[in-house]
């Protein structure tokens, strides 16, 4: 009784701060495996880890500020917001700054700032505050202003260039339309024209150096000294870490260097050597719980709006999971994108954890209609 | 209707059409993390052994470690050729990112040549990953600590110690000891032929002549290798695994500093050369030949000039004169036929004839000339060594005839190889009726054996190869094989249980040893032996036999004379020769080109020689 009475009452204090535990434990977890691996892949770098941990609580704080808004207020938002976004990828095509052969920052005098990060957001609430106002299933022209909503952002991002965002930027904005339940053969009609659109994107809108990178993933022992380089020696790592790996900190592809990027885009291979494959069936869990636990949120939402945008980040949460694994395994052409809460650095957190904050969010904020 | 219904079942229908889509995607999400886990299955435990393999071979570079080469000592523990670090700039390409602009700033700091860069250019094209290669080798001070002090401008620079022979008598023991130099690729070939390539590994040098090149194998030593873990640079992080290299064999030469000194003081004036054996084992006491050449400049690569000078010199001071130094023996050898003739019987002690000074063939008036005009008149065996009188032999040579004597003369190690330890060896000419057939395509005519039994004609021999054939007289017929090396590190392997036996010359009256050795005794301890004023006031009994080798021929009524002849005509003085008198330690053949006779030139060195033996008691212990 008392137990049961203590455990309410610490639920109930938990739900006034708008967290949902067994989500912030399953992302805790994760942090904290993936801060384990971030040391070894640093290099047992103490000035890394504690740049990763500031960065993380302020993700985390950003997490709980927006697990503090309702989703009716987000809902309110999304569309200013949205275009708010597209202004500012407007501003920076015009007078953005270039670094790396991009232009995707803006200067703020104090800051650089990746508009792109926002729309990761905006998207698919703008989206799902379109869908959400009629009834679902989306009727076609629904759809259609959807794919408007999706489409403008997306190609502002792809001519910076910056491809891989403008991907994920798209896929955040169809994960919404798929979940609201857009028929199976415009599904299907949908994924002809991509497959349709795939020589295009080969032939005209792809640079050089991204043609290379599919190339070599395609076969990267043809260039083991060049561009192949990354995808050989972390696919090495991958395997000589055996079934329970090389122990902590003693990866020798790792801790040699002779595996690239090993703190950020590829510490996957850091962690699958040196825990092997009952390390990366720890990780694959940690990650499949966080995704049930954010669907479940989803599901039980009340209303259209809420659900659509959590199901939505949950699943671009996902894509980035298994993009950056694939890639890392070679499974999937290199590209650059971290892994989620364990790559070390980026804004890309900060988008990440309010993404996380949005489905707290959702899951308790509940009106007073759900109580019985 | 219709709308009405829509209107009704608005929640719970979109509510469930959202279930089946986010029930739909966590599906498709199990599915694709299954598909990283079946891969991660296939990299991580299927192909786990391969991954491993290429993980090991990304970090553990092996380095092959040289052993350190065997020393050589003296018989009486003095270092001959020792092991020097040497300093030399090496640069590993691998760390280097701008070749050319290093290499451009390294030539500011010290010289290296257009033909020491080609040479490191063309090296770094064929080398391993990893590998330093020299640019320059044998630093000086000043080198060394310039490039210590700028050796932070330059990553991937470095300058390496390593050890290199080095000769400190320099050109004294030069053709006994030989030298090392660089591995060539012919010798490469046959260290693969002999499947000893993988122990040199990390050896840059080998034995290229005498004692050097034969004990290639015991010097040479085991290389070991060092298992370093490299990060991806290149770098050695730690050493994992150590397995020593195992030094060469030190050996012990019968060798004496003193004696070679000796020898070499002795022999300034002459193109000649000296050995000293022990004839009751065959180890060899002193080896020399002049003119001799300092074997450091070969260790690291001769330089084209110096060679030239050395090859083309008149002198040849590259020719090892005591194996490869082809002489007629001369009456050296009358001995050694005097034992050939009581043995069959030829002569006896009683025998005399006659000298009027020459001697001539049944149904010829050719004369074959004595070298005292005059004659010897009545001669015996003894009067015939003692004062070499060349008709006694004339006759008895062609008593015994060309078979018996190539046969005999054979037996007692003419015309053979001694099997000494080092290669550079002649067999010079023992010559016989099949020889001249097969070489001149002529029959042997008596006229043939006459200049051949004062060793003349086509006879040769090296100083070696008197002095062993030499030793049958000394040892109741037995012959012994001359050897350098007497013991492998300190005793652990003895020469005795190395050196082959040699055959032993079986008689049938071990009588004639006696007189022949008396012979020679009497040559040296009597007045008007030819040697006696050589060996005049020793306080030792020594024997010996002198020897004048004619090399040009004088016409039938002239006369020798030394003055009105091409100094390189003139004749070669030899001797050999031996004391104790009743229990021989030391067997000494001198031979001299072009210095004139053999009693006045040759037998006074020996004599030195022998001196400073008894005198500094060399093998005084055995």
């Amino acid at each position: 009784m008392n137990d049961n009475f203590t455990g309410n009452a610490r639920h109930s204090r938990l739900a006034q701060f708008h967290i949902d535990m067994p989500l912030l434990l399953g992302l805790l977890a994760l942090i904290g495996f993936g801060l384990m691996v971030l040391y070894s892949a640093s290099g047992q770098s103490i000035v890394m880890m504690e740049r990763q941990m500031i960065r993380l609580g302020l993700a985390l704080a950003v997490m709980v500020a927006f697990a503090q808004i309702k989703p009716q207020t987000l809902k309110r938002w999304s569309f200013p917001l949205f275009l708010v976004g597209v202004a500012l990828l407007v501003a920076v095509m015009l007078v953005g700054s270039v670094g790396k052969g991009a232009q995707r920052w803006l200067d703020l005098g104090f800051m650089m700032f990746q508009p792109s990060e926002i729309m990761k957001l905006a998207v698919p609430m703008a989206v799902a505050w379109f869908i959400a106002s009629h009834s679902l299933p989306p009727r076609i022209l629904h759809l259609l202003g959807g794919v408007i909503l999706c489409a403008i952002p997306t190609l502002l991002i792809a001519q910076q260039p910056d491809l891989g965002t403008s991907i994920l930027i798209a896929t955040a904005g169809i994960f919404v339309l798929f979940l609201s339940g857009m028929s199976w053969r415009i599904i299907a009609l949908i994924a002809g024209l991509i497959s349709a659109f795939l020589p295009i994107l080969w032939l005209f809108l792809m640079r050089d150096y991204q043609r290379q990178r599919v190339l070599t993933f395609l076969n990267p022992e043809s260039d083991p000294l060049g561009s192949g380089y990354h995808i050989i020696q972390s696919k090495i790592a991958i395997g000589s870490g055996g079934f329970d790996g090389k122990g902590w900190l003693h990866g020798t592809q790792s801790q040699l260097e002779f595996l690239p990027e090993r703190h950020t885009d590829f510490i996957f291979a850091v962690l699958s050597e040196e825990f092997g494959m009952l390390g990366v069936l720890i990780l694959l869990a940690l990650y499949l719980f966080i995704i049930v636990r954010c669907m479940i949120i989803s599901s039980r939402a009340q209303d259209n709006y809420s659900k659509l945008v959590a199901g939505s980040f949950t699943l671009t949460f996902f894509v980035y999971v298994f993009v950056n694994i694939g890639m890392v395994s070679g499974l999937l052409p290199v590209v650059g994108v971290p892994l989620p809460l364990v790559s070390f650095g980026g804004t890309s957190m900060v988008t990440l954890m309010a993404a996380f904050g949005v489905i707290m969010s959702v899951g308790t904020h509940k009106r007073m209609l759900a109580a019985p | 209707m219709f709308k009405k219904r829509v209107a009704i079942q608005d929640f719970a229908a979109e509510s469930r059409l959202f279930n089946h889509r986010a029930v739909f995607a966590v599906l498709f999400v199990v599915l694709l993390f299954g598909i990283i886990v079946f891969n991660q299955y296939q990299l991580q435990i299927v192909s786990y052994q391969d991954y491993q393999t290429r993980s090991e071979g990304n970090r553990i570079k092996v380095v092959p470690l040289a052993p350190n080469r065997g020393l050589i000592y003296d018989r009486s523990g003095i270092l001959l050729a020792e092991n020097r670090p040497v300093f030399s700039l090496e640069l590993i390409p691998e760390q280097i990112n701008d070749m050319a602009a290093t290499l451009a700033e390294l030539a500011t700091l010290i010289e290296f040549t257009a033909e020491q860069q080609d040479a490191f250019l063309k090296q770094v094209r064929a080398q391993r990953r990893f590998n330093s290669i020299s640019l320059k080798e044998q630093l000086n001070d000043q080198e060394v600590a310039v490039l210590a002090a700028n050796q932070h401008r330059f990553p991937g620079v470095t300058v390496e110690a390593r050890l290199s022979r080095h000769y400190p008598f320099g050109d004294l023991f030069t053709h006994a000891l030989g030298y090392i130099g660089k591995i060539n690729s012919r010798e490469l070939q046959q260290l693969e032929l002999d499947g000893e390539l993988a122990n040199y590994a990390a050896s840059r040098d080998i034995g290229k002549i005498g004692l050097e090149r034969f004990y290639q194998r015991e010097l040479h030593g085991t290389m070991g290798y060092q298992e370093v873990e490299v990060n991806n640079r290149g770098r050695s992080i730690r050493v994992l695994r150590s397995v020593p290299a195992v030094s060469g064999k030190n050996i012990q030469l019968g060798l004496d500093v003193g004696l070679q000194l000796t020898a070499q003081q002795i022999l300034k004036q002459h193109r000649g050369a000296i050995v000293a054996i022990d004839p009751r084992d065959g180890a060899v006491l002193a080896f020399y030949s002049n003119p001799s050449y300092d074997p450091n400049l070969f260790v690291h690569g001769i330089s084209s000039a110096n060679y030239n000078e050395l090859l083309n010199s008149r002198d040849r001071p590259l020719i090892n004169r005591v194996t490869q130094g082809v002489y007629p023996p001369a009456s050296t050898i009358k001995p050694h036929l005097a034992l050939l003739g009581l043995e069959t019987r030829t002569i006896s002690t009683s025998t005399k004839i006659w000298d009027p000074g020459y001697y001539t063939l049944p149904n010829s008036d050719h004369r074959f000339r004595d070298h005292i005009r005059w004659g010897h008149g009545w001669v015996d065996i003894y009067t015939a060594i003692t004062k070499s009188c060349d008709t006694f032999f004339y006759d008895m040579g062609i008593k015994l005839g060309i078979d018996r004597i190539s046969e005999y003369m054979h037996k007692m190690g003419f015309g053979e190889k001694t099997g000494i330890d080092i290669m550079e060896e002649s067999s010079a000419n023992m010559p016989s009726r099949g020889w001249k057939r097969a070489r001149h395509n002529q029959p042997w005519y008596p006229g043939d054996t006459v200049p051949l039994s004062i060793g003349q004609s086509y006879w040769t021999t090296t100083p070696l190869q008197l002095a062993v054939a030499t030793t049958p007289l000394l040892n109741r017929g037995k012959l012994v094989t001359p050897h350098m090396v007497t013991a492998f590190n300190n005793g652990e392997t003895t020469a005795a249980n190395l050196i082959p036996p040699r055959q032993v010359l079986e008689v049938e009256n071990e009588q004639n040893f006696a007189v022949v050795m008396d012979t020679m005794y009497q040559t040296v301890s009597t007045l008007g032996g030819t040697a006696y004023r050589a060996f005049l006031g020793t306080e030792y009994r020594s024997a010996g036999k002198t020897g004048t080798a004619q090399l040009a021929a004088i016409a039938q009524d002239a006369k020798y004379d030394a003055d009105a002849i091409d100094e390189r005509l003139r004749d070669n003085a030899m001797y050999v020769g031996y004391a104790p008198h009743d229990n021989p330690t030391i067997l000494v053949v001198v031979a001299l080109e072009n210095a004139g006779g053999g009693g006045s030139n040759a037998a006074p060195l020996a004599r030195q020689l022998m001196d400073y033996y008894f005198a500094a008691g060399v093998n005084r212990d055995e």
